[in-house]
């Protein structure tokens, strides 16, 4: 499953995707994010996979900025973390 | 406090021809989402009645009233239903569900079962949140997305606009296709921007099926890139409340060159029915079957 976490709102639009089929539910995001952003969830199909937490989900703009000093910054800790590349952001 | 036009009708169906017997299973979904709830009650995985009603602010309150509408001249009781799953904004406040799950997962399962195995792409539009789902032949979701952070391109939005006009919710749709022309869409991204534009364009002797068109071409631009993001995949089936809307499916069918697929039923049921069919599938497990 592609899981799109985000929104898009007058400014841009702003989604982590989750590729829930490479995530092996490893838990390295979740220790490498410095926010607290990602979390591991069990999901509606019994699967054991990284997402991102009710918390952020509405904010993430905000919430991965300190990582992100501009846009397209691709090196991000959630990212390098991920060893089945299991997570893009969409900004 | 004058007439309220945004105030779209409740409605309540039984089946005519589907028997409920004790030995029946018997299975509920209850979606409690931020301007509507739907209850929906199986017999043996077949649609037996279901109800649609505006909720208040509170998420067990509306559950409640959902369910008991739903039952009311049924002849079943709350007892009856052996398996209840919650979905939707409350889903976490339905006192009797024995189990919640995300109203993504419950409107692809849905719109399945409604509206036929072929469908792909699922468009929920409901009251304060729109989502775009993919699922494959089985109903499971391969991709999601769903916006809940902003009004616009919501039922919300629309409802705000049925105030502003005066006209009735319902007609929404049909006047704003009521134009000799497509006036180029509202230009602001937020309901209440989009609320102070089409003010002055009304004092600007603006018709008010030009404003309506204007603000429905605006809300549809929103959804269709919400769309494209995960791709769509033919067949289309649009739910929740703004599936009513013809002003909306129509520009929608246009711009992405797709027409979506047409239920007998609530469109606002889907997440509903969705949550149903897992409590039977969650059933029959505990039952040890399959």
């Amino acid at each position: 499953m592609i899981a799109n976490y985000g929104y898009k709102d007058g400014s841009g639009e702003y989604f982590i995707t989750l590729d829930t089929d490479r995530c092996d539910g490893c838990g390295q995001c979740v220790e490498a994010c410095p926010l607290g952003v990602l979390e591991i969830i069990t999901d509606d199909y019994y699967n054991v996979v990284a997402a991102v937490t009710e918390e952020h989900r509405n904010k993430i703009k905000y919430s991965c900025g300190p990582c992100k000093p501009t846009s397209r910054v691709r090196n991000l800790p959630c990212i390098s973390a991920c060893k089945p590349g299991a997570i893009s952001h969409s900004w | 406090m004058g007439e309220q036009y945004w105030k779209w009708a409740e409605s309540r169906w039984t089946a005519p021809d589907v028997y409920w017997t004790k030995t029946a299973t018997v299975t509920a979904g209850v979606d409690v989402g931020s301007v509507s709830a739907q209850a929906v009650i199986l017999v043996d995985g077949k649609l037996y009645a279901y109800s649609n009603m505006r909720t208040g602010s509170d998420s067990a309150e509306s559950a409640r009233k959902a369910m008991d509408w739903a039952l009311k001249g049924s002849g079943m009781g709350l007892e009856d239903i052996q398996h209840i799953v919650g979905t939707g904004y409350g889903r976490v406040n339905v006192p009797f569900a024995r189990r919640a799950i995300t109203e993504i997962a419950c409107h692809a399962r849905g719109a399945h079962a409604m509206y036929g195995p072929s469908v792909r792409t699922i468009l929920d539009v409901g009251g304060q949140d729109c989502k775009a789902i993919r699922c494959d032949a089985q109903g499971k979701v391969t991709t999601f997305l769903m916006n809940d952070k902003c009004a616009a391109g919501t039922g919300r939005g629309m409802e705000v606009f049925a105030d502003l006009l005066a006209v009735p919710i319902t007609q929404m749709g049909q006047m704003s296709l009521e134009v000799a022309e497509e006036p180029p869409p509202v230009s602001s991204t937020c309901v209440v921007f989009a609320k102070s534009e089409a003010s002055a364009l009304l004092r600007a002797g603006w018709p008010k099926n030009r404003v309506i068109a204007a603000y429905c071409s605006a809300m549809v631009h929103r959804i269709a890139t919400l769309l494209n993001r995960i791709g769509v995949e033919p067949d289309l089936a649009i739910t929740g409340g703004i599936a009513k809307n013809i002003g909306i499916v129509k520009r929608l069918e246009n711009k992405i060159g797709l027409k979506a697929l047409a239920t007998e039923y609530d469109p606002q049921i889907a997440g509903a029915v969705g949550a149903a069919l897992f409590a039977k599938t969650l059933l029959e497990k505990s039952r040890g079957g399959l």
